[in-house]
């Protein structure tokens, strides 16, 4: 940090006594909503408490399905289950796992944890959080109740074509899996969006980048790669959800689709899936270590360092899915050297982490206990990991429960031993009462063993010739005693899960007031005194572990000589403050408790699911109800500038501010990139296609004629114009706004224009989506341009209604420049892709 | 002790059933040579594991209990360095060379003029097989002649399945409108057992097979037998199970080369009389199991695409089977 920044921000503590009231203001301004309206919250410790709840409730309903598919392969032949339902079962395990628990529990983690470590009040967007929670859990709870009436999906968690296409899958249980995880993803980048925003413009000042806790480290980079990866399984569930309603056929071989197409996309999604769900859980292993060795982190540089690399190196490792599908001999290489090279960040955190504690005197307690049944259960799924790595090697083991047993042992190993750990650590941060130390040594060795009982035979029982996905197998291939020996084991390690239960029930006791607190000894912010607002004043941070560096800081906070002791302009607040420095710049005012985001929720995940029924009027009118709660939330965002704020230390900021100093305009930027990635993985599908099927790629005299094209997309670029003439006209008077709606209702008509024009065009030409793969993906085109068209219209309106109402001019502009953001990234989309359709034909051809 | 004619059939079939079991369908206990090749690489990255493992707890335990020496060692950032980046990354290249070196061998186009082809198609929930140039269709169990490359030509005409035979070497997938290819070679003897390893819905669990490798001039001898057209039933039996086998339209989805019965929906019955099974891999081929399979398919296989037969009446199941039976 500068000189000039540190000698700003330090050294004028606010004095004392603090007037009186302040402290009473700051709580009413963050009191919750009473009784049963609780679930109108959106504030970060209490949607973060909701959000854990529901994951480890998903997290118990597959695990429940685990034990039944156990009880099924424990004896060969057995009749326990019916082929059909256990298809059904396995496909749901999988999907819960990964989608409804293992995404959302990190996720859940740093909702609940982040802000406070930080020193933010709040996360940036709380109503975008508490919207994210219920649809996330209110369409999980929809698409889990599939099992009771046999929707479910049998197609496996991975859902291949041609086996999930209409023709093999032809009941609705692939559209569930399809509409209902598709629209829980929504959540996830959300989510995303938030942690990104959070991470880099709400921390304490003076909380630089190199002195932030290593979990916002691992949370941001989370974020980072939800960003980036998701999209491409977004895609691929729009694609086979058109190709299953529509007969758009992207993965039908005989119209020129292919079923590897999928496998590419959801595998560049899938593999980064995992680091997704580890990275923050490494995270927390970070913080936890320190604390239990009472040492500052070992390594922490390298240890961002290997995070990054991790983030970055697991986008290019996903072929090694799909070694066995005889994809030439230099792509093989090639990714297998990239599988292999990803252990090495690996291993510099545990070798960090093994330093950390050698620094140090550990501590022995559940938390340690989990960490080290991490290590070892990690290691050796890492281990595995690097033996399938080998392409022969996963010639054999590929498909088998060898695979089982590695995924297994990573994923538990990585993810569920640390989130215990998590658990057992941050307990006395949010509950009045810490968990008992006796049931959790008795849950840690329960879990570990009956984890190791269940899974390491699997190597053997995978390497004996057992196949995955099977609901029997014959008593003569001798896997009889091995299955048992797993399932004796899951049982096992059931049976810890629920003696942790029993200690949740017996001693857990979420609170928002007085937390037990600080019995670790923790150096990080969220061990301060934690309130639902976090800590009374937010802290000048001068070191990486705070508690322990800076003595007496708790005090000072709680008497309210650091920032915001109370809260400046009424409502809730926090402190925006520059990405790697973290100088304040603005002050942040929050929304508080409401009904439109759970009622957006809902009305969203109805949409989505009339749809899967095909109920189409009714789901319809559910998406109405939805756009109609978020433009209610929207008009109440946006509050008015005020004067500038004392926020302590002697410091004033804006209360408003715009362009890239806004948060809002930092959630577009990653929304456009959220957005990006999408189109990339249609661009990448649309020359995929055109390298396995170049057939029925048409040649130019079957295109449309290029005046078509052109007009199009002069329309669209007139559109960015419009838009950006509609900026000048800002300041507010009654002429000027007349001018504004005008420029602004001109621009809608030509961005519809260029689309509708594309359309006809295609149309005119007698070329159909469902004739063939091409004609499919020329129409993909128009259905991206049209999602994003769709929204600026409901957003050009809703910047229209705001200019009559006298709320946006040319200070208050959030608003505009969020809408013209998006807009001038959907018109550029909207020319590539007119570059695409109408230019790669004729370059080929 | 006297080499008698039985003993020595006892001898064969013992050892043509010493397949069963744990090494029938294991990794491990390789048969051919690319299993071989791949077996020997798994040994080594095992000990390799073994080894890290042991390694990285050992660390651990230092950490918590060793010397302040040693302690004092493990903290340094150098040796998060040498034990986290250098000793993964020199030991990995090793690793990562010797995968692709045999990788590459494995893909490599055969050398051998010997090599015999086979073309296997992926079907819900079974397999079709075509034996050489000629296209020699059958359905289900395959057979191989031992030392001798077998280039087999994989497809799928409905969803992705995938082919292994886990004792002869590793699975490559079989996707719909794509071609892939396998190449294994039979060092000995024996029955190895195959299974889908993809999953395709429905009874993937049962869509196994076996492989049968045969030395050389058997392998022949059995080729030829299989080329000619079926065996005309001789007893009065077999023929009214031929006569309801055509009249129940069973010649609609099944082929008997040699007879009107000339269905490709299901698999080839020509020589059915030969394979060791029917229905499923585990289902020893009796006249009882025939009749089973004919009446209460869904029962064996659920969801397989051949409707259950419950037509026909005792009699009449009796010469069905003997006639399909017959088809050797």
């Amino acid at each position: 940090m500068t000189d000039v920044a540190e000698r700003r921000l330090a050294g004028h503590p606010n004095k004392l006594p603090r007037p009186k009231g302040e402290l009473e203001a700051l709580e009413k301004a963050w009191e919750l909503p009473q009784g049963w309206r609780i679930i109108s919250a959106v504030n970060n410790t209490v949607i973060g408490y909701f959000y854990v709840g529901a994951a480890l409730l998903f997290f118990l309903l597959a695990g429940i399905l685990a034990l039944l598919m156990r009880l099924q392969l424990a004896v060969p032949s057995n009749t326990f289950l019916s082929q059909e339902t256990y298809n059904q079962i396995f496909t749901m395990h999988g999907t819960v796992m990964m989608f409804l628990f293992a995404v959302p529990v990190v996720e859940a983690m740093g909702v609940l944890l982040l802000p406070q470590m930080l020193g933010a009040r709040d996360l940036p967007f709380p109503r975008l959080s508490a919207f994210a929670f219920w649809a996330y859990f209110v369409g999980g709870l929809i698409f889990f109740a599939t099992l009771f009436f046999d929707l479910a999906p049998s197609g496996g968690w991975f859902m291949y074509p041609p086996l999930t296409s209409t023709q093999y899958s032809p009941g609705m249980g692939a559209d569930f899996w399809l509409l209902g995880i598709g629209f829980i993803e929504i959540s996830a980048i959300a989510g995303a969006v938030e942690l990104i925003v959070g991470v880099l413009r709400t921390r304490a000042p003076g909380m630089t980048l190199d002195r932030m806790p290593m979990f916002a480290w691992t949370m941001l980079i989370f974020a980072g790669m939800i960003v980036f990866a998701f999209p491409a399984v977004i895609l691929a569930t729009m694609l086979l959800e058109l190709e299953r309603a529509f007969g758009w056929p992207f993965f039908i071989p005989q119209k020129g689709g292919d079923a590897l197409l999928w496998q590419h996309l959801f595998w560049f999604f899938g593999h980064p899936e995992v680091y997704i769900i580890f990275l923050p859980a490494a995270g927390m292993v970070s913080m936890i270590v320190p604390t239990m060795a009472r040492t500052p982190l070992a390594g922490y540089r390298l240890i961002v360092v290997a995070l990054i690399a991790t983030g970055f190196f697991s986008f290019g490792l996903w072929v090694h899915h799909i070694f066995t599908t005889g994809i030439p001999a230099m792509s093989l290489g090639f990714f297998s050297a990239a599988s292999m090279a990803v252990a090495i960040p690996s291993g510099i955190q545990v070798y960090s982490w093994i330093a950390t504690i050698a620094a140090g005197r550990l501590r022995w307690s559940t938390p340690s206990l989990f960490v080290l049944g991490f290590l070892f259960i990690f290691t050796l799924g890492g281990l595995t990991g690097v033996m399938v790595a080998m392409v022969p090697f996963d010639w054999q083991a590929h498909d088998t429960y060898f695979i089982v047993a590695h995924l297994h042992y990573v994923l538990v190993g990585g993810m569920v031993f640390p989130l215990f750990a998590a658990f057992y650590y941050w307990a006395p941060a949010f509950s009045r009462r810490a968990l008992s130390e006796r049931f959790g040594k008795a849950t840690f060795w329960l879990m570990f063993t009956g984890f190791n009982v269940a899974f390491f035979p699997m190597h053997i029982s995978g390497l004996m010739g057992m196949p995955r996905r099977v609901y029997t197998y014959p008593e003569v291939m001798e896997w009889g005693v091995l299955n048992m020996i797993s399932t004796v084991g899951a049982f096992l390690f059931a049976a810890g899960v629920l003696v942790f239960l029993i200690d949740l029930v017996r001693n857990l006791r979420p609170t928002v007031t007085e937390p037990i607190g600080n019995v670790w000894n923790a150096s990080s912010l969220e061990w301060m005194h934690n309130h639902v607002y976090g800590p009374r004043s937010v802290p000048l941070v001068e070191s990486r572990d705070p508690l322990w560096d800076q003595p007496g800081l708790s005090e000072e906070s709680k008497a309210g000589r650091h920032y915001l002791p109370g809260t400046v302009t009424g409502v809730r607040e926090t402190i925006v403050t520059s990405p790697i420095e973290a100088v304040p710049q603005a002050l942040l005012r929050l929304p508080g408790y409401g009904w439109t985001p759970i009622l957006a929720a809902v009305f969203t995940a109805g949409f989505f699911m009339l749809l899967t029924v095909k109920a189409t009027a009714l789901a319809l009118l559910s998406g109405m109800l939805a756009v109609v709660a978020i433009l209610i939330w929207m008009w109440e965002s946006d509050p008015k500038p005020l004067p500038r704020a004392e926020i302590g230390h002697g410091i004033k900021v804006p209360t408003y501010v715009s362009g890239s100093l806004s948060h809002s305009w930092w959630a577009m930027v990653v929304l456009l990139l959220v957005a990006g990635s999408l189109y990339l993985a249609y661009v990448f599908s649309y020359l995929y296609l055109w390298t396995v099927s170049p057939q029925v790629w048409p040649k130019p005299a079957q295109s449309p004629a290029l005046s078509w094209p052109i007009i199009a997309a002069l329309l669209l670029a007139a559109s960015s114009g419009l838009i950006l003439w509609a900026g000048r006209t800002l300041p507010a008077n009654f002429r000027n706004r007349l001018a504004f709606c005008v420029l602004i209702g001109s621009a809608i008509v030509a961005l519809v224009g260029g689309l509708a024009i594309e359309v006809f065009a295609q149309w005119r030409m007698g070329i159909r989506p469902d004739a063939d793969a091409h004609a499919a993906m020329i129409y993909m085109a128009s259905f991206l341009q049209l999602e994003l068209t769709l929204a600026l219209v409901v957003m050009a309106g809703f910047a229209i209604a705001r200019s009559i109402a006298g709320l946006l001019n040319r200070r208050r502009r959030v608003v505009y420049d969020n809408l013209g953001l998006l807009w001038h990234y959907t018109v550029l989309q909207g020319l590539f892709g007119l570059l695409l359709v109408h230019g790669f034909p004729r370059l080929v051809g | 002790m006297k080499r008698s004619p039985q003993g020595l059939a006892a001898a064969a079939a013992l050892l043509l059933l010493a397949g069963c079991g744990i090494d029938v369908q294991s990794v491990l206990t390789p048969r051919g040579t690319q299993a071989g090749q791949i077996a020997n690489l798994a040994w080594i990255v095992f000990a390799f594991g073994a080894a890290v493992l042991t390694l990285v707890m050992a660390a651990v335990w230092a950490a918590i209990r060793g010397s302040s020496r040693l302690r004092g060692a493990l903290a340094q950032d150098r040796t998060i360095v040498v034990l986290g980046l250098i000793f993964p990354a020199v030991t990995l290249t090793l690793l990562l060379g010797y995968g692709v070196w045999l990788m590459r061998i494995q893909l490599a186009p055969s050398a051998s003029t010997d090599t015999f082809h086979i073309e296997v198609t992926g079907e819900q929930w079974w397999w079709r097989v075509a034996y050489g140039g000629a296209g020699i269709a059958s359905a289900n169990e395959i057979r191989i002649p031992v030392g001798r490359p077998v280039h087999f030509t994989l497809k799928a005409s409905d969803v992705i399945h995938s082919f292994w035979v886990p004792s002869l070497g590793g699975k490559v997938d079989m996707i719909p409108g794509r071609t892939t290819a396998a190449r294994l070679t039979a060092e000995r003897e024996g029955i190895y057992r195959g299974q889908c390893a993809e999953y395709c819905g429905g009874p993937h669990a049962l869509m196994a097979f076996e492989v049968v490798a045969l030395p050389s001039a058997e392998y022949d001898a059995w080729l030829a037998r299989e080329a000619a057209p079926a065996r005309v039933p001789s007893s009065a039996q077999e023929q009214r199970g031929q006569s309801l086998f055509i009249a129940a339209g069973c010649g609609a989805c099944h082929a008997v080369r040699g007879t009107a019965a000339a269905g490709t929906i299901g698999p080839d019955l020509t020589h059915l009389g030969g394979r060791r099974s029917v229905g499923i891999d585990t289902m020893p081929l009796t006249a009882e199991n025939m009749t089973r399979f004919i009446a209460n398919s869904q029962h064996v296989k659920p969801g397989n695409q051949m409707p259950e037969f419950r037509i026909f009446s005792a009699d009449e199941h009796a010469a069905l089977a003997a006639y399909l039976l017959s088809l050797r």
